[in-house]
C-alpha cells in the first residue's frame, strides 16, 4: 500500500499527500475538524488526546486500546480503526461512560474529559478488571487538574469491564483489521511498514540510514517538541516473529515488540519482579504502545526495563540479514543513549533464562510521583543463595545512576560469599559510591540518587527474607514495601 | 438515566426548584463528547492566520537590534510585529496607574519568556520558521533570580502609593516575645506552582467593521481583555468586543495573563486584517506565563507551655517577577491570613514584593492565602513538636473565640466562627483521637514506614480586598414562549460557576433549569465586570442575576395579576415556581409561566431586564493596616492521614475527612468538587509541584514530563467530605458561602501529617526540618535528619 488507509469512526479514510509524521491529534483537529481530542501536552503526559484504537494484540486477537493520539503518527494506524470521543454518542444517545462520567460530576473544566471518557471506553470493553488497583493504573494517565479524580475514580469502578453491546463491541466482534504493510512517500519523507523480515532487509540494504520506530512513545517526540521531520522511518510493527511472549527453555523469550501492557500482563502469572517495573513503567496509553524493544534500544541512563532484565541475567538477541548474535544485556548498552547494534541489525528478542535455585529478586522504580513519571533511580537485584545461607551471585543493575543501565560491580563483588545477613548488606552499600558517581537534575539530586540506590538495597534484603519473589500489595505508600 | 439538561425540547413540568438541590454540572454532558466548545476548537473563518510569539531567551539583557526582513520573505509570512508596531499603549499593567508590563519588549528584556515579537504568518510550522529567521540580538545584563538574591541586592517592586512594606500590627510584640515561656524562630519557604489548566492560552480576534475588533478569549476577565485591547490598539472600549465561551481551567492563571495574549491576537489581526489566532503550546505557555509567588518569610513566635500562642513577629517576601501584576494584591491577603483561624494578641507582619528577573507571578487559587497560612501554621506545628504537644489541640487553643469577641489583626471583627463546631463534628466523625493513637502504636512497631495524621482548620476572608471590584451585572431575556436566557458577568472555568447562576434565575422565575440558557460571557452583554476572581463568581454574580430576575418578575406580577383576576394589593401573594404561576388563595386559577411572558409581550411589557449589585460596607485602610476588607469568612476542617517510607521519601495519603463550610450550598454537587479538587491542587502545591529553573533563569519544568500534578493515583485512597449542615450565612445569596479558593488550604493538614510520620523516625519531640514542596526527596532528607536527633 502507498497511501495511508484507515478507518476513522468507522468510515473508511485515505490519504496521500500528509506528512508521514503528522501525529493522529493534528489530522484529527485540523483535517478532520473533529476538535473534541484535546492537545493538553504534545507528549504522552496528560491523556487529553485519548482516542481509542481497534487493533491487533499479540495473538493477533482484536483489542480496543485507549492510546494518545498526540504520539501516533499516521502510518501507526494503517489498517486500524481509531475512534474519536465523537464516536461514542450514537442515535443521539450518550454512551454508558459518557453517563457515568456526567453523573458522578467527573467533568468540571471538561478539557481533560474527552480524554478521560476515552479511557474509560477501553476500561468497559477490558475483560481483565478483576482486581481494583487495576482502575488506578487504567486512569492514571489521565491529568485532571481540577476534580481531585474522585468522581473519576468512582466513574471507572462503575463502568470497568461492563462490556456493552456498542458499536464497539460490534466492531471488535464483525471487524478485522487489514494489514499495515505499507511503503509511503510524501514530500523529502518516506515511511515503512515491511510485513516481512525479507521485506525489511531489501529496504535496510537500500536505505541503511533508516530509522526504527513501533510505538513511538519515545521517537514521536522529536516531532511533537523539536518539531523535527525525520527522512526515513521503518516500523517494525507488522513483524508477527517480534512480538513472541512464551516459556522458553525455564525461561521467557520475549519479543522486541511485545509492548508493555502485554508484557505486564504475561510477567504476572510468570515473572514477578518485571511484572512489578511493568506495573509502574509509565501510564496505560503509553504502555499501550510502548514496547520492549524501544524502551531498550533508546538507551536512555535510566531505561526501566533495562536493570530488571539485567539482573535477571537476560540476553539481547540481535538480527541481521546475515543471522543472529546473542549477547548479555548489560552489553547491549555501550555508553549514554548507544547500544551495540550495527548497521542493518536489529533487536529482535530478550531471552530471559530460567532463574536458579535460591534466586531472589525485585525491581525498583522511584520517581517523584508514583504513576506517569520517569524514575530518579530504578533498579533491578537479585542474589542468588545457597543452602548454607551465603550468597552465591549477586546481580546488582541500577539506572539513573550513570550513563547507562549498569551493575555495581563493587558492591555486588564484596557481596559473594557472604552470609546473606543485614550486615553483609550494610558493609557492602558503601560500595555504591564507588560504583557510581550520580548526576543532579530535575528528577532528584546526586545525594537522593546515593542515598536512594542504598536504601533500595537494605528494602530488597529485608523484602525477600521470607518470600524469594514478592508481589506487590495492591496498596502501599512506597516502592520499598517494609514495615 | 441522565437528563440532558441543555438539549432537551422546553416542557412544562413540576420540578422542584433547583436551587440548594444536587445537579450534574451545565455543560458534563458536552465535555464527555467534545461538543463543548473552548477557543481554539471554534470554527475558523477562512484565511485565519497562526500568531506566534517570539520570547526572549535571557533571563535580563538589552536588546540591540530587531529584524525580520528574511522573516517577512517567507512567502505566507503576513507580518513581524514589534513594540515600534503598536499604535496605542504598550503596556498590559492590569493595575491602573502603573505601567511597567510593555505588550512587546522595547529595548530591554526582564525574564525569559517575555513576548519581543509577534510572527504572523499561515500555519504555525510556517510561524517556526519564520521566527528562526527573524534577528533579535541581545546583550546579556546581570540577573536577579530569586527572592535571595533580591534581598541581597535590594530589588523590590514597591507599591505605587505606599512606597514602604505593608505593615500590620497590634499590640506590643517585642515586649511579649520577650516575655513569652517559649519561643521558636525560624525561616520557611514556599515555592512557585503553574497553573496547568489543561488548556492553555488561547485568544482569537477577528476585525470587524470601522476599525473594531471582536475577540474570543479564554480569560477570566473579559473586561480587563478589552480594556486592554482598546489601549494598545488606540480604540474606545466600544470597539472591543470580548466574548469567553468556556476555559479549560484557569486557576487564576487566566485573571491578568490572558490579556497580553489576546492583545497580541488583536495586534496581528489588525495588522494584516485577516482574523489571527494565538495559542500556546504547553511548553510555551508554562515558559511564558506567571506562577503562584514563592514566599520566603522569617519569623519569631512566643508561646505559653501550654500552646497558646503570645506574640508573632513575622516578616515576608514574596517574588513578583519582573512587574506587578498583582503581586500586591497577592501580598496583601498573604498578611490578611498570617491568622489563619487564631487570635494572635500581639502581632506584627509586614511584607514585600521582590522584584526578579522571572515571568511576572499571578494570582493562583487563594492569592497569597495559602502562603501567608503556611507561616502560621508552620509555627504551630514546631510549637507542638517542640512543647511535645497534639498539633490538633494547640490549634484547638488558639481559635478566635466564638462568640464573637475577637478582632483580626487587621481590625475585622470575626463573626460566625464556625470553626469550634466544625473542630467538634469533625474530631467526632474523623475518629482522630483514636486513630492518632493507632498510628503511634503502628509506629513505634514500623522501622521503616512510618504514619502520620494532621488536622487543619482554614479561615478565609471572601471579598476582593480591593473593595471596587466587588461588584457585578446580569441581563436576563425572557422570549415569547417561557424560555430564558442568562447572561452575567461571570465567567465559566469549570468551577460549577454556570450551574448555580441558572439554579438562581430559574428559582427566582420559578421555571425548570433547562428553561434556562447561560450565554457565553460577553462584554457586550454585561459590561464593566470584575474577574471572576476571588471566589466571589456566585456571591457577586448570583445576587446581580436575581436582581434582574426580581425586575422581571414583579413586571410580569402585574400581568399575572390581571390573568389571574387577583387584585392588586393580593398581587404580592402570587409565586412562580414549578413551571407555573399561581396564588394560593386562588389555586384552580393558574397559568403556565409561558402563558403569562406571551401575555406580557402582548400587553407591551420588556421582557429583559438588567440587574446589579455591589458589596455593602467593606474597606480598607492600608496605611493603617486596619479595616473590614472581608464581607464575611469562610470556613472548613480537614483531617489528613499519610504514610511515610524511610526509605525512599515517598508518601501516600491514605484517608483525607473534610468538613467544609458552604453555608447553604446553591449546588452541593457541584460545592463538593470544588472542595475535593482545590485539596488535590493544594496537596500538589505542597507535595510533588515543583518549579525548577536553572542558572541563568531557564525554566527547567516546562511540561508534566518534568512538572508533576497529582495524578489519579496521588488521590487519598479514602476521601469523605461532608458540607456543614444548617449553616445558612447572613447577606449573601441565599445563605451560600464562597467556595472555589478555601479548601487550598485544607492541604496543609498533610504537611502536619507529614511531619507527624517523620518525627516519628526521631526520638520523641523531635522537630522536624521539612522543606515545601514535600518530594519524596524532602521527605527523605528530613528523615534522615530526624533519624540522626541523639536519643
Amino acid at each position: 500500500m502507498d497511501r495511508l488507509r484507515f478507518y476513522l469512526n468507522d468510515r473508511l479514510v485515505e490519504e496521500s499527500g500528509l506528512s508521514p509524521t503528522t501525529t493522529v491529534l493534528r489530522y484529527l483537529r485540523d483535517r478532520a475538524h473533529l476538535t473534541g481530542t484535546k492537545e493538553g501536552c504534545a507528549e504522552g503526559d496528560c491523556g487529553a488526546c485519548t482516542v481509542a484504537v481497534l487493533e491487533e494484540d499479540g495473538k493477533g486477537a482484536p483489542v480496543l486500546r485507549a492510546i494518545n493520539s498526540c504520539l501516533l503518527l499516521l502510518p501507526m494506524v494503517q489498517g486500524k480503526r481509531v475512534y474519536t470521543v465523537e464516536a461514542l454518542k450514537e442515535g443521539g444517545r450518550y454512551h454508558l461512560v459518557q453517563e457515568a462520567l456526567a453523573r458522578e460530576l467527573g467533568s468540571q473544566c471538561g478539557y481533560c474529559t474527552p480524554g478521560v471518557t476515552m479511557a474509560l471506553l477501553e476500561a468497559c470493553h477490558r475483560e481483565d478488571f478483576n482486581e481494583p488497583w487495576k482502575l488506578d493504573a487504567q486512569m492514571c494517565g489521565n491529568l485532571c487538574r481540577c476534580t481531585g479524580y474522585r468522581p473519576i475514580r468512582d466513574a471507572a469502578a462503575r463502568v470497568a469491564g461492563l462490556r456493552p453491546a456498542d458499536r464497539f463491541a460490534r466492531a471488535l466482534a464483525e471487524t478485522k483489521p487489514e494489514p499495515m504493510e505499507l511503503a509511503y512517500t510524501a514530500g523529502p519523507q518516506r515511511f515503512f511498514t515491511p510485513a516481512t523480515l525479507e521485506a525489511l532487509w531489501d529496504v535496510l540494504d537500500a536505505h541503511p540510514e533508516a530509522r526504527f520506530v513501533v510505538g513511538g512513545t519515545d521517537l514521536s517526540l522529536e516531532v511533537t517538541k523539536r518539531f523535527a521531520e525525520p527522512p526515513l522511518l521503518v516500523s517494525l510493527e507488522a513483524l508477527r516473529v517480534l512480538r513472541t511472549l512464551e516459556p522458553r527453555a525455564g525461561g521467557h523469550r520475549v519479543g522486541a515488540t511485545v509492548t508493555l501492557t502485554e508484557l505486564e500482563d504475561y510477567s504476572r502469572a510468570t515473572c514477578p519482579p518485571l511484572e512489578r517495573m511493568a506495573r509502574y513503567f509509565g501510564a496505560r496509553q503509553i504502555k499501550n504502545r510502548a514496547t520492549v524493544g524501544g524502551n531498550l534500544c533508546t538507551a536512555s541512563p535510566i531505561g526501566d526495563l533495562a536493570p530488571v532484565l539485567i539482573s535477571l541475567g537476560a540476553e539481547a538477541v540481535v538480527l541481521s540479514r546475515a543471522g543472529e548474535r546473542r549477547m548479555a544485556l548489560e552489553d547491549f548498552f555501550v555508553d549514554y543513549r548507544r547500544t551495540a547494534l550495527r548497521r542493518g541489525e536489529l533487536l529482535a528478542f530478550v531471552d530471559v533464562p530460567a532463574q536458579p535455585a535460591g534466586a531472589r529478586a525485585i525491581a525498583y522504580k522511584v520517581s517523584k510521583r508514583r504513576e506517569l513519571d520517569i524514575s530518579s533511580v530504578s533498579a533491578g537485584f537479585r542474589v542468588v543463595v545457597d543452602e548454607q545461607g551465603r550468597v552465591r551471585e549477586a546481580r546488582l543493575a541500577y539506572g539513573g545512576m550513570s550513563a547507562r543501565p549498569a551493575r555495581a560491580s563493587r558492591a555486588e563483588a564484596a557481596l559473594v560469599g557472604q552470609p546473606w545477613t543485614e550486615a553483609s548488606v550494610e558493609a557492602v552499600l558503601p560500595l555504591l559510591d564507588e560504583d557510581f558517581t550520580p548526576r543532579t537534575d530535575h528528577r532528584g539530586s546526586d545525594w537522593y540518587r546515593a542515598q536512594v540506590a542504598k536504601n533500595l538495597l537494605r528494602g530488597f534484603f529485608l523484602e525477600t527474607l521470607s518470600e524469594p519473589a514478592p508481589r506487590l500489595q495492591e496498596r502501599h505508600a512506597a516502592t520499598v514495601q517494609v514495615r | 438515566m441522565v437528563a440532558i439538561l441543555s438539549e432537551v425540547a422546553p416542557r412544562e413540568s413540576d420540578v422542584k426548584s433547583p436551587l440548594h438541590a444536587p445537579a450534574l454540572h451545565e455543560s458534563g454532558l458536552k465535555h464527555t463528547s467534545g461538543e463543548a466548545l473552548y477557543v481554539d476548537d471554534l470554527p475558523l473563518l477562512p484565511g485565519t492566520l497562526v500568531g506566534h510569539v517570539i520570547a526572549s531567551p535571557h533571563a535580563h539583557a538589552r536588546v540591540v537590534r530587531k529584524e525580520a526582513r528574511r522573516a517577512l520573505a517567507l512567502p505566507g509570512v503576513h507580518a513581524v510585529l514589534f513594540a515600534q508596531d503598536i499604535p496605542g499603549v504598550n503596556d498590559v499593567c492590569p493595575v491602573r496607574g502603573v505601567h511597567d508590563e510593555p505588550l512587546l519588549a522595547v529595548d530591554e528584556v526582564h525574564c525569559v519568556g517575555q513576548s519581543v515579537a509577534l510572527v504572523v504568518a499561515e500555519s504555525a510550522a510556517l510561524c517556526r520558521q519564520a521566527a528562526a529567521l527573524v534577528e533579535v540580538e541581545y546583550e546579556a545584563l546581570p540577573a536577579c533570580l530569586s527572592i535571595r538574591e533580591a534581598l541581597e541586592q535590594g530589588s523590590f517592586l514597591p507599591h505605587w502609593l505606599y512606597p514602604g512594606p505593608h505593615l500590620i500590627r497590634r499590640g506590643e510584640p517585642e515586649a511579649a516575645l520577650l516575655a513569652a515561656p517559649v519561643r521558636i524562630q525560624g525561616e520557611c519557604m514556599t515555592g512557585a506552582q503553574d497553573h496547568f489548566y489543561l488548556e492553555t492560552q488561547a485568544s482569537l480576534a477577528v476585525m470587524e467593521e470601522d476599525g473594531a475588533v471582536r475577540l474570543w478569549s479564554s480569560t477570566q476577565h473579559p473586561s480587563e481583555v478589552q480594556e486592554k485591547v482598546a489601549e494598545v490598539l488606540g480604540l474606545g472600549r466600544h470597539q472591543v468586543t470580548v466574548e469567553v465561551p468556556r476555559m479549560g481551567g484557569a486557576f487564576g492563571g487566566k485573571e491578568t495573563q490572558a490579556a497580553p495574549f489576546a492583545a497580541l491576537a488583536a495586534l496581528g489581526a489588525r495588522a494584516t486584517r485577516r482574523p489571527v489566532k494565538v495559542w500556546l503550546n504547553r511548553d510555551q505557555d508554562m515558559e511564558q506565563t506567571g506562577k503562584r509567588h514563592p514566599f520566603w518569610a522569617r519569623y519569631e513566635a512566643g508561646f505559653f507551655e501550654d500552646g497558646r500562642l503570645l506574640a508573632l513577629k513575622a516578616e515576608l517576601v514574596s517574588d513578583g517577577g519582573w512587574s506587578n501584576d498583582l503581586s500586591h494584591a497577592i501580598l496583601d491577603r498573604a498578611l490578611f491570613h498570617m491568622d489563619n483561624a487564631y487570635f494572635l494578641p500581639n502581632v506584627e507582619v509586614s511584607g514585600r514584593v521582590a522584584r526578579t528577573n522571572q515571568p511576572s507571578n499571578t494570582a493562583f487559587r487563594g492569592f497569597g492565602g495559602p502562603q501567608g497560612m503556611f507561616v502560621v501554621e508552620e509555627v504551630l506545628n514546631r510549637a507542638a513538636e517542640r512543647l511535645g504537644l497534639d498539633p490538633a489541640e494547640v490549634r484547638r487553643l488558639n481559635y478566635y473565640h466564638e462568640p464573637s469577641e475577637h478582632r483580626t489583626h487587621y481590625g475585622q471583627l470575626v463573626e460566625g466562627n464556625r470553626l469550634p463546631r466544625i473542630h467538634a463534628e469533625l474530631m467526632a466523625s474523623s475518629e482522630y483521637a483514636r486513630r492518632r493513637a493507632e498510628i503511634d502504636a503502628f509506629n513505634a512497631a514500623s522501622r521503616w514506614t512510618k504514619r502520620g495524621i494532621g488536622y487543619q482548620p482554614v479561615k478565609f476572608g471572601i471579598s476582593f480586598t480591593t473593595s471596587f471590584l466587588n461588584q457585578a451585572g446580569a441581563l436576563v431575556v425572557i422570549y415569547g414562549d417561557g424560555t430564558v436566557q442568562l447572561n452575567h458577568g461571570g465567567t465559566e472555568m469549570g468551577q460549577g460557576l454556570h450551574t448555580k447562576m441558572r439554579a438562581v434565575c430559574a428559582h427566582a422565575l420559578g421555571v425548570p433549569a433547562e428553561h434556562v440558557r447561560v450565554m457565553t460571557t460577553a462584554t457586550d452583554k454585561v459590561p464593566n465586570t470584575s474577574a471572576t476572581a476571588a471566589s466571589s463568581g456566585s456571591d457577586l454574580n448570583g445576587q446581580a442575576v436575581k436582581a434582574a430576575c426580581e425586575v422581571l418578575r414583579e413586571r410580569l406580577r402585574l400581568v399575572a395579576a390581571h390573568l389571574l383576576q387577583v387584585d392588586r394589593a393580593e398581587a404580592q401573594g402570587i409565586v412562580f415556581a414549578g413551571g407555573r404561576v399561581s396564588h394560593p388563595a386562588y389555586p384552580h386559577r393558574s397559568l403556565t409561566f409561558a402563558e403569562l411572558t406571551h401575555a406580557a409581550y402582548q400587553a407591551q411589557v420588556s421582557l429583559s431586564a438588567t440587574g446589579y449589585y455591589r458589596t455593602p460596607d467593606i474597606g480598607y485602610d492600608r496605611k493603617m493596616g486596619q479595616g473590614k476588607p472581608f464581607h464575611y469568612f469562610a470556613f472548613g476542617g480537614a483531617v489528613v492521614e499519610v504514610e511515610v517510607s524511610g526509605l525512599t521519601g515517598e508518601h501516600r495519603v491514605r484517608r483525607v475527612d473534610i468538613l467544609h463550610d458552604v453555608g447553604s450550598s446553591l449546588v452541593p454537587t457541584i460545592d463538593r468538587g470544588q472542595v475535593e479538587g482545590g485539596f488535590i491542587q493544594g496537596l500538589g502545591w505542597l507535595t510533588c509541584e515543583e518549579v525548577l529553573i536553572d542558572a541563568k533563569g531557564r525554566l527547567l519544568t516546562h511540561s508534566p514530563d518534568t512538572y508533576k500534578i497529582p495524578a489519579l493515583g496521588d488521590a487519598p485512597e479514602d476521601f469523605r467530605v461532608q458540607l456543614l449542615e444548617r449553616a445558612p450565612q447572613d447577606s449573601t445569596i441565599h445563605g451560600s458561602k464562597a467556595v472555589g479558593e478555601p479548601p487550598f488550604m485544607l492541604a496543609i493538614g498533610a504537611v502536619t501529617a507529614l511531619r507527624h510520620a517523620v518525627a516519628a523516625f526521631g526520638p520523641p519531640r523531635t522537630e522536624v526540618q521539612l522543606a515545601s514542596p514535600a518530594t519524596p526527596e524532602a521527605i527523605l532528607r528530613a528523615v534522615e535528619a530526624a533519624r540522626s536527633v541523639k536519643r
